[in-house]
């Protein structure tokens, strides 16, 4: 278990979903004869002129409003994704432009699947807590990408979470430890300069999610002397309905503990968001003194797992921009033609 | 070469970097060479803009805007009218006068091996709606 010298928090938060969303059974449609199961009901969709710069951007805007400083405060500012639009060019520098952070600052991409924004926040918690820095922007943003007609077709969606960091006595809510577990396993991965990913079929389940996600969350738990029925919610890392549902209710947590912070099943997976950007949800409705149990996952695969207590500055700070539903509610259906032709499917000859 | 004029325009673009008479309170966007410093000041505009006019672009001159694309007269909160791309919204959606809000997205490519351009977009509230 870890904690940082200086106890650290979360002193302002941002969501952003895109407006675009596809039915799983508009895929199923295409694909499946609309015949068996959906992981999901819908997914986000960026549109054409979004990205994980843009979308970065928009939910570090939201955090620092929420934070009550300026961009020109940062110390760092860092952006984990598995869609950077760059290959060699950092997303950082160009979501630090746009924020107004200074020059004299830490900017850079994070890279592990669908944790990359956790990795970016645990190392927030180290540049904070050691005193290197006063505000520290760890963000989780993804346009994620799934071969048409893959099973990761119906949950590879787009969205950002952005979480600043800051001293514990400024926190909307303290985070009082953290845990990162991680193992070698070849669950879901892309090769360089391949453009979609692959995955292990029932591999990416049980020796991947659910065996790091248990591991962290559990080492968490013991280590703070705590149980599940401690927190008033959990969130954890949603590729689909159904693991974080199952994850929960192996490690004891409750449905009523989980829904805040669900939002899979109505956008999908939001990768290097997910796990972030269900944490913003619960902080938009969350109350002095209540407990959250944050765990990302990342295939490849790892887990980090985190613990955090509202503390009473949080209600007047969470109405400086949107909240989470907010972007949830404001949807357009798109069809799976205009989903081919907005996410560059369309062969044009 | 297009690089230099995209570099020189990011502040502006992507952030709405203006800039305000140290004297006079005028507010210009985006700030040209001939406002110098001697008399004026950098001038960070808020974003919140007001629908002008618009006209929806069925056959863009070039593929930089996915058709149908919403080309707009934005009125910024602090003054300037400028040109502005109108984003996560249809046609149909638009009444002039009504309240916008300023998101940066990527406007083009300069090809599948060149720069991102991002830069400004407006688009109605997403809240409160």
């Amino acid at each position: 278990m870890r904690r940082p010298v200086n106890p650290v928090g979360i002193t302002g938060y941002g969501g952003y979903v895109p407006r675009y969303r596809l039915a799983a059974h508009a895929i199923h449609d295409v694909w499946a004869d609309g015949a068996g199961a959906l992981p999901v009901d819908a997914k986000s969709v960026p549109g054409f002129d979004e990205d994980t710069i843009t979308m970065a951007i928009e939910a570090g805007r939201y955090a620092l409003r929420r934070g009550g400083i300026d961009g020109a405060a940062l110390g760092a500012v860092w952006v984990g994704s598995e869609s950077h639009p760059y290959s060699v060019k950092p997303s950082g520098t160009v979501v630090a432009e746009a924020l107004g952070a200074g020059r004299w600052i830490s900017a850079a991409d994070w890279e592990f699947a669908c944790k990359a924004g956790s990795e970016a926040l645990s190392a927030a918690m180290a540049l904070v807590g050691s005193g290197m820095a006063q505000h520290a922007l760890a963000i989780g943003a993804d346009t994620a990408q799934a071969r048409p007609g893959d099973a990761l077709e119906y949950t590879a969606a787009a969205g950002a979470a952005a979480l600043l960091v800051g001293p514990a006595e400024a926190a909307l809510a303290r985070i009082d430890a953290t845990v990162s577990y991680v193992s070698d396993t070849p669950d879901f991965f892309r090769r360089a300069d391949r453009p979609y990913p692959v995955h292990g079929h029932r591999f990416t389940g049980e020796p991947a999610y659910f065996h790091q996600v248990r591991s962290a969350t559990t080492a968490l738990l013991e280590g703070l002397g705590t149980t599940p029925a401690d927190y008033t919610y959990a969130v954890f890392h949603q590729p689909n309905a159904r693991f974080p549902q199952l994850v929960a209710r192996q490690l004891g947590f409750s449905a009523a503990q989980l829904a805040p912070g669900l939002l899979s099943p109505q956008i999908g997976n939001t990768y290097s968001a997910a796990a972030l950007l269900g944490l913003c949800a619960v902080l938009d409705i969350a109350q002095p003194g209540d407990t959250v149990l944050l765990t990302s996952y990342g295939s490849g695969a790892g887990s980090d797992a985190y613990a955090l207590t509202v503390t009473d500055q949080l209600a007047a700070r969470r109405a400086a921009a949107p909240p989470v539903q907010a972007f949830i509610a404001r949807q357009q259906a798109i069809s799976y033609a205009l989903y081919a032709r907005q996410r560059g499917k369309l062969v044009m000859g | 070469m297009e690089l230099p004029r995209h570099w020189r325009l990011r502040a502006a673009r992507y952030r709405l970097l203006g800039a305000r008479h140290r004297s006079t309170g005028e507010v210009v966007f985006p700030r040209e060479p001939r406002h110098a410093a001697d008399a004026w000041d950098d001038l960070p505009l808020s974003g919140a803009a007001e629908l002008y006019s618009f006209s929806v672009v069925r056959q863009p001159a070039t593929d930089d805007d996915a058709p149908p694309a919403l080309l707009a007269l934005v009125r910024l909160a602090e003054g300037p009218l400028i040109t502005a791309r109108i984003t996560d919204c249809r046609a149909d959606e638009l009444t002039i006068g009504m309240p916008l809000e300023m998101v940066t997205r990527a406007l083009r490519a300069l090809g599948p091996d060149g720069l991102i351009v991002y830069g400004y977009a407006f688009r109605p509230l997403v809240w409160p709606a």
